[in-house]
Order: structure tokens, then C-alpha cells, then sequence
């Protein structure tokens, strides 16, 4: 009867699952978005010049792959950790109780976050002060804290044209909100002056409380539509902008090269953003990005070490490689980056 | 009432309201209708029109020479030697073929053979590589290749580069353009159908010409396997339980309910189940299409349930009353007379039922399946089940999110290939239904 039949092949693939769960030979990785083409790119050459599988990559953004990554240490967690913000003191802690202790932080490069609008709109040239007087959630108007006011782009800055603001900017699962908020518009708070009304405003016990109060109050964003959040990858900001020709949207650098025929640039401080102005430290809005690596995995998941070691070999990671040509800013310190993977060394162990 | 002349011929000012509300409301349906064909139309045009320049791509032939010095240096052939050199180290023999056919071709250039061989894939050098690898006898000889091309130059043929697109491109110039114009009119590089698109695995975002979806497929089809011997028997038993012998009383009742309120349940849900259950409490393997079926599996089968009832009770009680009539035991009567007459309804909700399972993409997100996942064709059922892949639908969505356009063209070219496998299933379903479903 081929109800038995069925009934007992079931049973068979139960059985197969059950042995072969103990056994995983790929690498797998998650985490932010901004790192996934490259650990993509590195993840195919290893595969074609390896004995070992293609590790499998997923993105997600960088606070839900160190989530996960923090679950636990065993075959169904991750292996690798990618982010493009350095681990936070909060998700260490979380590591620690679930058992992830020995982490291995390694520095992959550079990556330039850039102002991009429609190709045939208007040009931008951008300061830290535009985006913040554009954005903050409260402004400083002849010395008193209001709602920002402004509503379009020459409201900020008169040398602008009359274009309504229309920000797209990271939402906040991923790094590249934080970069944007530290870099562009605290920066700006600090260029227009308004960090000292703020602070003077701030509440707190102490000099530390209140800055930290200013501060948060500096990145606070403005909430009446002018500003959107976009939690999906650079591609829906780049939609959102094709069918609103105002957007302005935050993209990575290599995310704008591969769609120069849709976007035009914006420079920041008057610099152009590439390659060479983000490694020299001229363009002022770039990230470190990174991967983690759970040490204790390394020997039970075979390639791990191969892995992180290939990806930040001179072949791959150095200027000239496949990596810088298609957006990372190479680390001139790359060196070091090696010699942390080739030792092992874990966070905190003062290499 | 003397001069109130009723005729049938004349209508009176309550039927003429009457017809023409009835004339009013085909109006409406009609337009309904015609908005709903509209819109079908547009999709289709949109999907075929953005997807059709996916199952062609840009091919470039070459004579490359595999000079000995480079690939073996020892000229012992040994494979351990042999994979000692990594893609990167077969760049010069792509350089010096590219220029070779440059010159064959009879073109003028001022690029160098750095610039010229950028035109091909990056994926070209791995081909090499593997070739080498599995032919080492055919070191030292020259062999005509056929490589694939640039995305940018891809494009270029397919219309989706232009010189005005490329201005701030730092991919692709205007000289590399005319040197791709000249080697086409030298045959050197043509555009062909692509098998690879329909057979291949995932390629990473910088060689978008590369990828395809051929794995994902395979992905997929594992997925629909777990799906139809895990939901098939369970759901058909569970149905003919509750149909026939179960007793009616209020626990069935609540299972019945539940059943109905299973299938109203955001696949999400489902992931999230799969994700606890499966892979954190039962340790079964990440991004494997083991465990995605048995999340689809737990998806489909209130649908299957659902189905399978509805057909049992459509055949009439007559039947079942005539072979108990006659000696049959109940399992008798469901199993030889109930079940066959039964069975095309069951088949078409299996189907249907998977068919939606082939399209679901959100439980697989927490599973693991969705990503750059560039496993090779699975090579056994084991293999296919366990190691990790993605699904169609999965793939179409990571190829949309992608920053090179090249990746969109291709996300349509995979709802293409999707889209042929639901209608292709759907078609079968009705098929099945209008030939062997008996009415009473």
C-alpha cells in the first residue's frame, strides 16, 4: 500500500536528519547589508579556490547579525558576525552570557556613506550644519529651541535651491544610521553652535549626564514626514527617489557607483567622495566595517580561518583587489589586520 | 385605471428603471472585468519586457593559450600544484588572449590589455581555472573559450548602457564601448541564448552575468519534495479520520475551527515556528531545504486538509451506504470506493497547495535561505536536503535588492521562470479537475 510506503520514506528522511544535523561544513555568516557584497565576493573566490563549500552569507542589517550571532556557540548559531559598526560594550555583555566569550574583531576597511540625489535634479554641496539644520528635530531660532522650521532646502542654506527636503535616510537597525547621526548631524550641531544651547538646556546630575543628554538631543531627528526612515537596503532608497524627485537619499559609496546613471553625488565639507578622498580622511562621513569571528568555532567548522584569512589577504583586501574596486576603501593598516587573524587574537586580549 | 394601457410591447417607466439598472450593473461588471484583464496584461508586459534580456547574455570567444610557466611551474601536473594557483594567477593568460583576439580582429586601440580584459566577466578567470583543473593534459596547448562578458557590456548590447548612462561610470568608458562595438562587428563578442541563467548557481554582486538560478531551483524542488510526503499522507489521514470515522462531538469541533484559523495564519508566522522548533530545538541544519519543506509543510497542510474534506464530502453517501450495505467494513468503503472518487480533488488542493508553498519567500527569511547562498547543484537527495540553498522566490528578492542593475534584469528573468512553473502546476490542477472529477 503506498500510504505505508510514504509513511516509512517520512520516517527515513527523519532519520537522515537526525544524523546529519551533527555535521555543518560551510561557514555561515550574517550581519549588516553594507558588508554582504563584499563578504559575497570573497565568499565566491574562496569556494572557487578552496577545497572548502561557499560559505553562505545573509544579510539583515548589523544589530540583527550580532543578535544572532550572540545566541549561543554551537552548529545552529553563526559562525561570523558582519557589521559596519564596531561591536557594542551591550552586545558583548549578551555574548558573555550566552557563552560567546573569545571574539575575534576584524577590520576589513573602509566604507563612504554618501548624499545622493535624482541624476537630473539639482546639485548638492553639502555641509555637516545643512543636514542638521534640515533634519534636527529642534533648532536653535534667535536664541530659542524651537521645531524646526524649515521646509525647504533653502531654508537651510540660501545658496540652495528652493527644493522641498525629502531626506531617506538608514533606519536605525542599520550602521549606517549611527555613522549618519555621529558624523553628519551631530557634527552639524556642533558647527552651528547648537550643541551649547542644547547642553545648557540638558538635564543631567553631571558634566558627562548632560552632555550625553545634548547629544541625544542633537541626533534627534525631525518626525513630520520630511525625514523617512528606510529599513530596507539601498535599493528602496533609490526607489523612493525615483519616484520622488526631491529625495535626497544615504547610500554606501559602492552602492552609488554601480548606479551613477541614476544618481548624482553630493560633496560633503567640498569634497567628492571616492575611494581615494575617504582613505586619504578628506570626505569626512566613512565607516570602519568589520567581522566577528566566534573563536570557538574556529577547528570545529572547517574554513573559518581560511576564510577570515583570505578575506583580508593583499589579494583581496588590498588596494588593487577586487574588494577596493568595487567600493571598500582600503585599510592602510591592513597589516595589523593580519597578523590579528593569523594570531587569533580575541577582543580584549591587548594585542 | 380606464386609460392604463399595459402592453408587453411598450415598457412602462418601472421596467425601463429596471432594465437599466440591469443594463448599468453588466456595465459594471464588464468594467470590472476589463480593469482586472488591464491589469494582468501590465504585469505580464512589465514582467516579460523586463525579463526576456535575462535568458540571453553577452558571450566573448577567446584562444587562450595556457602557457606551462604560469599554470605549472613544476610540469609535474600534480592537482595539488595545480590549485596552488588562484584565479588571480590565470588574469595574464585572459590579458594576453584578449589581446591576441584584439589584434586577430584587425582593431585599432589605445587601451591597455589591462583596460581591454576588463570587459570580461570576473567570473572568466574561474571558469579557466576549473577547465585547467579537470583537463591538466591540455596545459601547454591553446584552446578557444567562450567567456562571458561584462555586465556593463551586456548592457551595453542589450540597450541598458548607454554612452550618456556611463558618464560618471568608473566600470565601463566610451573607448571600451567602441572597442566592444568593433569586436562585435569581428564576431569576437555576440549576444546568445544564455543556459546558464536557467541552470546555474548565484554569482556575487560584482559579476551579476554570472548568476543564476538553476541551484535555487533545485532548492526549491527539495523543498516541494519534503512538502508533498510529509503534507500529503499526514493531511489526507487527518482528513479521512475526521471525515469518516471521527466521532461529532466538541473536540472535533475545536480541531475543525483550528484547522480553518491554521490556514488564515501569516507564513511569517511559520518561519518564526520553524526557527524555534526546528533549528534551535531540534538542531536540524541552517539555510537547509530540509527544514524550509517542513516549514512549508506545516503551511500547506490546513490547505490540503481543507481540500481533501471538501472532496470526501462531495461524494454522496449512497456510495458509502451501498459498500457497507454489502459487507464492506468502513475502512473497506473509504479506501476502495470513497478515496478513488476522491482522489482528483485531493490532487488539485495538493497542488494548488503547493504552488502556494512555491511561492513563499517570508517564513524562509528566518530560516536562513535567503542570502548569498552559491552552493554548487546539490549531487544527491541527501545532499539536495541538507546542505544549504535557496528557493526561488528567495532569490528573485536577493537579486532585487542588489546594487548592480544587472541583478533587476535577472530578478525579472526569475519571476519569468517562476511564473511558468505556477501556471505550468495551476494548469495541471485544472486539467486533473475537469477530467476526472465525477458530479452527482
Amino acid at each position: 500500500m503506498s500510504f505505508v510506503k510514504l509513511t516509512a520514506s517520512t520516517l527515513a528522511i527523519a532519520a537522515v536528519s537526525a544524523t546529519a544535523a551533527a555535521a555543518r561544513d560551510q561557514v555561515q555568516i550574517a550581519g549588516s547589508s553594507t558588508v554582504l557584497p563584499y563578504a559575497s565576493i570573497v565568499a565566491e573566490a574562496f569556494g572557487e579556490n578552496f577545497d572548502f563549500p561557499t560559505p553562505v552569507v545573509e544579510s539583515g542589517g548589523s544589530s540583527a547579525g550580532l543578535k544572532r550571532f550572540c545566541e549561543g556557540v554551537g552548529e545552529n548559531t553563526i559562525d561570523i558576525a558582519n557589521a559596519s559598526r564596531q561591536i557594542k560594550d551591550k552586545e558583548l555583555a549578551t555574548c558573555a552570557e550566552n557563552g560567546v566569550t573569545d571574539i575575534i574583531e576584524v577590520k576589513i576597511g573602509y566604507d563612504g556613506i554618501v548624499f545622493a540625489s535624482d541624476v537630473n535634479g539639482a546639485t548638492f554641496e553639502f555641509t555637516p550644519a545643512d543636514w542638521y539644520k534640515a533634519l534636527a528635530a529642534e533648532v536653535v531660532v534667535d536664541g530659542k529651541l524651537v521645531a524646526n522650521p524649515a521646509k525647504t532646502w533653502a531654508d537651510v542654506n540660501p545658496a540652495f535651491p528652493a527644493q522641498p527636503i525629502q531626506a531617506f535616510i538608514p533606519g536605525t537597525k542599520h550602521g549606517t544610521r549611527e555613522v549618519f547621526e555621529e558624523k553628519v548631524i551631530l557634527a552639524g550641531c556642533e558647527a552651528t553652535g547648537d550643541f551649547e544651547a542644547k547642553l545648557a538646556g540638558a538635564a543631567g546630575d553631571d558634566e558627562k549626564a548632560k552632555k550625553k543628554a545634548a547629544e541625544k538631543a542633537c541626533m534627534a531627528l525631525r518626525t513630520d514626514g520630511l525625514s523617512v526612515d528606510i529599513d530596507g537596503d539601498y535599493t528602496e532608497t533609490l526607489a523612493r527617489i525615483e519616484s520622488n524627485k526631491d529625495g535626497i537619499g544615504v547610500f554606501g559609496l559602492a552602492f552609488y557607483e554601480n548606479n551613477t546613471d541614476k544618481l548624482q553625488v553630493a560633496t560633503m565639507s567640498g569634497v567628492v567622495p571616492s575611494t581615494e578622498s575617504i582613505a586619504t580622511g578628506e570626505y569626512p562621513v566613512s565607516r570602519p566595517l568589520y567581522f566577528y569571528i566566534k573563536k570557538a568555532h574556529i577547528g570545529v567548522i572547517p574554513g573559518i580561518k581560511e576564510y577570515a584569512e583570505f578575506f583580508v589577504s593583499d589579494e583581496l583586501a588590498g588596494p588593487d583587489g577586487p574588494l577596493a574596486e568595487y567600493g571598500l576603501v582600503s585599510d592602510p593598516e591592513l597589516a595589523k589586520t593580519q597578523a590579528i587573524v593569523a594570531d587569533e587574537a580575541v577582543i580584549g586580549s591587548n594585542m | 385605471m380606464t386609460d392604463a394601457t399595459t402592453s408587453l410591447l411598450t415598457q412602462d417607466a418601472r421596467t425601463k428603471k429596471r432594465n437599466a439598472a440591469e443594463a448599468r450593473f453588466k456595465l459594471y461588471g464588464i468594467a470590472a472585468i476589463g480593469i482586472g484583464v488591464a491589469m494582468l496584461i501590465l504585469l505580464l508586459v512589465t514582467i516579460l519586457g523586463n525579463g526576456v534580456g535575462a535568458f540571453q547574455q553577452t558571450f566573448v570567444t577567446l584562444h587562450v593559450e595556457l602557457q606551462e610557466k604560469k599554470l605549472d611551474k613544476k610540469g609535474n601536473r600534480d592537482p595539488e600544484d595545480l590549485k596552488k594557483v588562484t584565479t588571480f594567477g590565470y588574469d595574464p593568460l585572459m590579458k594576453a588572449a584578449f589581446d591576441k583576439a584584439v589584434k586577430e580582429a584587425n582593431v585599432e586601440t589605445k587601451l591597455k590589455p589591462k583596460d581591454q580584459a576588463a570587459l570580461l566577466s570576473k567570473s572568466a578567470a574561474a571558469d579557466l581555472r576549473n577547465y585547467v583543473l579537470a583537463n591538466p593534459e591540455h596545459i601547454g596547448k591553446t584552446i578557444e573559450f567562450t567567456f562571458l562578458a561584462n555586465s556593463r557590456v551586456d548592457g551595453y548590447l542589450k540597450g541598458r548602457v548607454t554612452r550618456e548612462s556611463i558618464a560618471n561610470d568608473k566600470n565601463i568608458n566610451a573607448a571600451q564601448l567602441d572597442l566592444v562595438d568593433q569586436l562585435v562587428k569581428a564576431g569576437v563578442i555576440e549576444k546568445r541564448f544564455n543556459p546558464a541563467f536557467i541552470l546555474g548557481a548565484d554569482a556575487s554582486d560584482q559579476r551579476p552575468e554570472a548568476a543564476g538560478i538553476g541551484v535555487s531551483m533545485a532548492g526549491s524542488f527539495f523543498m516541494m519534495l519534503v512538502v508533498l510526503v510529509l503534507a500529503l499522507p499526514i493531511g489526507v489521514a487527518a482528513s479521512i479520520y475526521l471525515e469518516e470515522f471521527a466521532p461529532k462531538n466538541w473536540i472535533t469541533d475545536i480541531i475543525e475551527v483550528n484547522i480553518s484559523n491554521l490556514a488564515a495564519v501569516p507564513s511569517i508566522v511559520f518561519g518564526i515556528l520553524g526557527l524555534a522548533v526546528f533549528i534551535n530545538t531540534m538542531h536540524l541544519p541552517q539555510s537547509a531545504p530540509l527544514v524550509g519543506g517542513l516549514v512549508l509543510t506545516l503551511m500547506t497542510l490546513p490547505t490540503i486538509i481543507i481540500s481533501t474534506r471538501a472532496a470526501l464530502k462531495s461524494v454522496p453517501p449512497s456510495i458509502r451506504d451501498a459498500a457497507l450495505g454489502l459487507g464492506a467494513s468502513r475502512m473497506q468503503a473509504v479506501f476502495h470506493h470513497v478515496l478513488p472518487l476522491a482522489a482528483p480533488g485531493i490532487l488539485t488542493g495538493t497542488i494548488i497547495g503547493l504552488a502556494q508553498a512555491l511561492g513563499e519567500t517570508a517564513p524562509l527569511l528566518l530560516i536562513g535561505m535567503i542570502g548569498f547562498i552559491a552552493s554548487n547543484a546539490p549531487g544527491g537527495v541527501a545532499e539536495g536536503l541538507l546542505s544549504p540553498n535557496s528557493a526561488m522566490p528567495a532569490q528573485i528578492y536577493e537579486w532585487a535588492k542588489r546594487a548592480d542593475p544587472a541583478f533587476y534584469e535577472r530578478a525579472w528573468g526569475g519571476i519569468i521562470i517562476l511564473l511558468v512553473f505556477l501556471v505550468t502546476m495551476n494548469t495541471i490542477a485544472v486539467i486533473l479537475r475537469r477530467r476526472f472529477e465525477r458530479r452527482w
